[in-house]
Parts: structure tokens; sequence; C-alpha cells
């Protein structure tokens, strides 16, 4: 069981299964915007006959070596998140690579991605991606605040930097963190907003004012391999939600449930509001969701 | 086995199948025909549910609609998108201008036929066409693609120097970066 191939085998499962999970999740967003503007809408499959097309395109396109290893760096953070995130509980199915103190690397890894696909979309040269860069970096700033002291606030009640840690702590008590911990999970929530980069806060991809920002300078495969990271990043910050507050997932299918329950928050907020501007997002950021964050810290402290 | 003729048959057959069912559009709005294409996308005949959808930048786009009149001037702008777009790519000729000049036939600074410059895979007639006329060009275009026959854009590299001079007949300070593909 504790074979190194039996690992691998785990790994490799996982990201099919994450690209899959995510892939459809994208996919059934699509779906629900469009009956939510009264129209039919594509099928929920559509997007896997996008990133299947989208691989089959050329791709003749030279800007210098930073911008072939943009994608490439976004798709290895998502990979590491997901290696770090434990998908189910035990350990059973897709043992993954935890270790002590593994939320910290996260807050680490999760920056990791977008900071490489800066520098790529900055060796474009295209004046679309360096604003796109500048917007999302200051959004990271902006949301980065109350999801690090939300986590914080996990660390300091618990006396663990262990993803694995808090998930016993649940199981042990029987309550979730969403109600052991609400104001943690709160700020949580709040901050992925930020994170899931939907409607009010799409300001990075901002489509028909950027021209899709970082990525407008990539197309075929390269564009495939931000959608599937994408889709793969989806699915850990999902499961890390899950795992974080919800108490985990014993099976599959309460995976999928718990995890398309969070997914429907930040894609129902954003199918009715319009976008914000940078400054607006940040102020937003920097409001509630930190104040939350703080009563977290307070109630960690506390009680 | 790879290289096998009937093994690429079948990944052709299925990267067409691919090819037609998501379409994304470079809506470039050069004349007046652009106003047809929000109707087309939105609530009321909803394109997406074909698989057709905008794309931001020629970098991600198939598809380089041409709605209405092209100006000498802004000619030259569509040639650079379309050599910026990324194979395989179409183009869709938007309205009665594109095929003979409409009602700009005598005008002296428009283009007539469009296909002396840029190689066209479907016209859709009209002046304005209709949505439900866009849509059933964007219906022919998927035909064409299933099919293979969809092929302007290695038209348009088998035949670049005839395309170039009358592209440079129209354009006379021609300062654009080579393409070699």
């Amino acid at each position: 069981m504790d074979s190194i191939w039996y690992k691998i085998l785990g790994a490799v499962v996982s990201f099919i299964v994450a690209f899959i999970v995510g892939m459809t999740y994208m996919g059934l967003s699509r779906k629900i915007t469009a009956r939510v503007q009264n129209r039919k809408g594509p099928p929920f499959y559509q997007n896997f006959i996008d990133a299947m097309k989208l691989y089959s395109k050329s791709t003749a396109i030279h800007h210098g070596l930073m911008q072939h290893f943009g994608p490439a760096f976004i798709m290895v953070s998502s990979i590491m998140t997901l290696m770090i995130v434990p998908v189910l509980n035990d350990g059973k199915w897709f043992p993954n690579l935890n270790f002590d103190g593994d939320l910290i690397f996260l807050l680490y890894i999760m920056v990791f991605g977008p900071l490489g696909m800066a520098l790529g979309a900055g060796q474009t040269g295209n004046p679309n991606s360096a604003i796109g860069v500048t917007r999302g970096l200051s959004q990271m700033v902006g949301f980065e605040i109350p999801w690090v002291m939300a986590l914080v606030a996990l660390m300091m009640q618990f006396k663990t930097t262990s993803i694995i840690d808090l998930m016993e702590v649940q199981a042990q008590s029987g309550t979730w963190l969403m109600f052991s911990s609400p104001f943690a999970f709160i700020a949580a929530v709040l901050a992925m907003l930020g994170m899931f980069r939907y409607s009010p806060f799409d300001i990075v991809g901002a489509p028909t004012e950027l021209a899709s920002g970082p990525v407008s300078e990539n197309g075929g495969k390269y564009l495939f391999t931000l959608m599937s990271s994408g889709a793969v990043f989806a699915f850990a910050k999902l499961t890390l939600y899950v795992d974080l507050f919800m108490g985990g997932a014993d099976n599959l299918i309460v995976l999928l449930l718990k995890t398309f329950a969070i997914y429907l928050i930040p894609m129902l907020y954003g199918v009715v509001s319009p976008r914000y501007r940078t400054e607006q997002a940040i102020r937003y950021f920097w409001g509630w969701p930190t104040f939350f964050g703080l009563l977290a810290i307070l109630h960690a402290v506390f009680f | 086995m790879i290289n096998d003729k009937n093994s690429q048959k079948i990944v052709d057959i299925i990267q067409n199948w691919a090819r037609k069912q998501s379409i994304w559009v470079l809506a470039y709005g050069t004349g007046c025909g652009a106003i047809e294409i929000p109707p087309t996308m939105t609530s009321r005949y909803d394109a997406e549910r074909l698989g057709v959808r905008g794309a931001a930048t020629p970098r991600q786009a198939d598809v380089l609609l041409i709605t209405g009149y092209l100006t000498t001037k802004t000619l030259k702008r569509v040639i650079r998108v379309y050599e910026q777009m990324q194979d395989p790519k179409y183009v869709i000729g938007f309205g009665s201008c594109t095929i003979n000049g409409g009602m700009y036939y005598d005008s002296y600074n428009t283009i007539k036929v469009l296909d002396k410059y840029l190689p066209v895979d479907v016209y859709i007639n009209g002046c304005m066409p209709r949505p439900e006329s866009v849509l059933s060009g964007f219906g022919k275009l998927q035909e064409l693609i299933a099919d293979g026959k969809a092929n302007g854009a290695q038209k348009y590299k088998d035949n670049l120097d005839w395309y170039r001079a009358n592209q440079k007949r129209i354009i006379p300070n021609w300062v654009m970066p080579d393409y070699n593909w």
C-alpha cells in the first residue's frame, strides 16, 4: 500500500478525476448562466469539446522563452495544490502527499501559478496582458488578506498547521468547522469570490474590456493548458474548502455534492452581478471579509 | 500505425467534429452588420447552444466574421488580424457588401469583392442578414468543417502571391510583418 507506485497511481487518478470534475463544473456553470439569462445554453460537456478543439489547433506564436513557460507554471501550481489537498477522508483511494505544515505551504503554492503566468504574460508585450496582470496582482493582494486571516484563525484555534489534523478535529467533535468557527468560514467564502474570478471580480479576464487579459496572446494548446489547469485548480480549491470547513467527504458522491454546493456560491453571485472596477474590488475585500477575518482571529484567541 | 492513413482519417473525423461543435468567433465590426451580432448571441437566438461563442483575441478565434463593408483603411487591419489567427481558421463574409459591394458598389473607398483579398469560406447574403440567416450561415460552415471542405486558410497559403498582389494594390504604404507560417 505504501509503495511509491501506489502513490504515483493515486496522483494520476486524482488528476484525471480533478480534470473531469472541474471541466464538468465549468460546463454546468455555463449552462446555469444561460438558464438564468433565459437561454437554452450549451450542453454541459461543451467545455470538453472546446478543450479538444483547442488541443487540435496549431500554435505558431513565439514571443520568447517565458511566454512558453507561463502556462506550464500555472499548470504545475494547480497540480501541486491538488497533490497537497486530501481528496477523501482517511486517505482512501487517492493518497496524496500530506505533511505537517501543508496549510502554510498551500498558502505559498496557490500564489505561485499566477506569478508565473504574470511573467509569461509580461513577455508577450501585449498591453492587455500587462493591464490584466497588474489587475490580477492587485486583486490577489485584496483577497489574500481575509483568506490568510481565516486560515491563521484555524491554525491558532486548533494549534495545528496540517489539513489532516483539522479534518481529524471535525471527525472527533462531530461538528463541521463551518459551525464551530463561523467567522473564519465567512471570511474564507468571501475571499473565495475573488479566488474564482467570477463576475463581480472578473476584472482580470474582463472580456470585451481587456480582451481576456493575461491570456490574450495564448491560443491553441496554450489555452488548452490554461483551461485544464483552471479546472484542476477549481477542483482542488473546492475540495480544500470541503476538507477545512465541511468535514471532508467519505466517498466521491458526497464530495461532488459538497463541492458543487460550495461552487454555487461564487457562480450564482456572479450571474447577477456586474463587474467591479479594480479599486472597488480591493475595497470590497478589505471591508467586510477582513472584518470577519479579524473576528475569526479574536474568536480563536479568546474562545 | 501512427502515420497510417486510416488512423489519420479517424483522427480527422474526431477533430473535425470538435471543430464543428466549438466555433469561436472574432466578430470584427467593420460595418453596420455588427448590429446583428448581439441579437444572435443573446437570449432570443442564443448561438451559444450551437457552440458558437465570442472570442476576445485573434489568437483564440477560429472564425473571422467580416460584418459588412470593408473600407480600404480597415482592410489592412483585417489582414493583420487574419494572419495572426491560428490554423484552422475560417472567414465568413457577412452581408451583400462583402459579395459584390452591395449598396457601396460605386464607392471609391470600400473594397467590392472580399474574396480577392481574404479566402472566404461562407457568405451570408442579405442587407442586413437577419439573425436566422446568420445562424444558418454558421450551420453551413459546420457542414463544411465536418466534410473537411472549409479549407480557405490552405487556399490562402497556396495562392499567397495572388492575394498579396491584390492587397498591395489597395494598400499603398505596405508596412506589415512578413508571416511565413
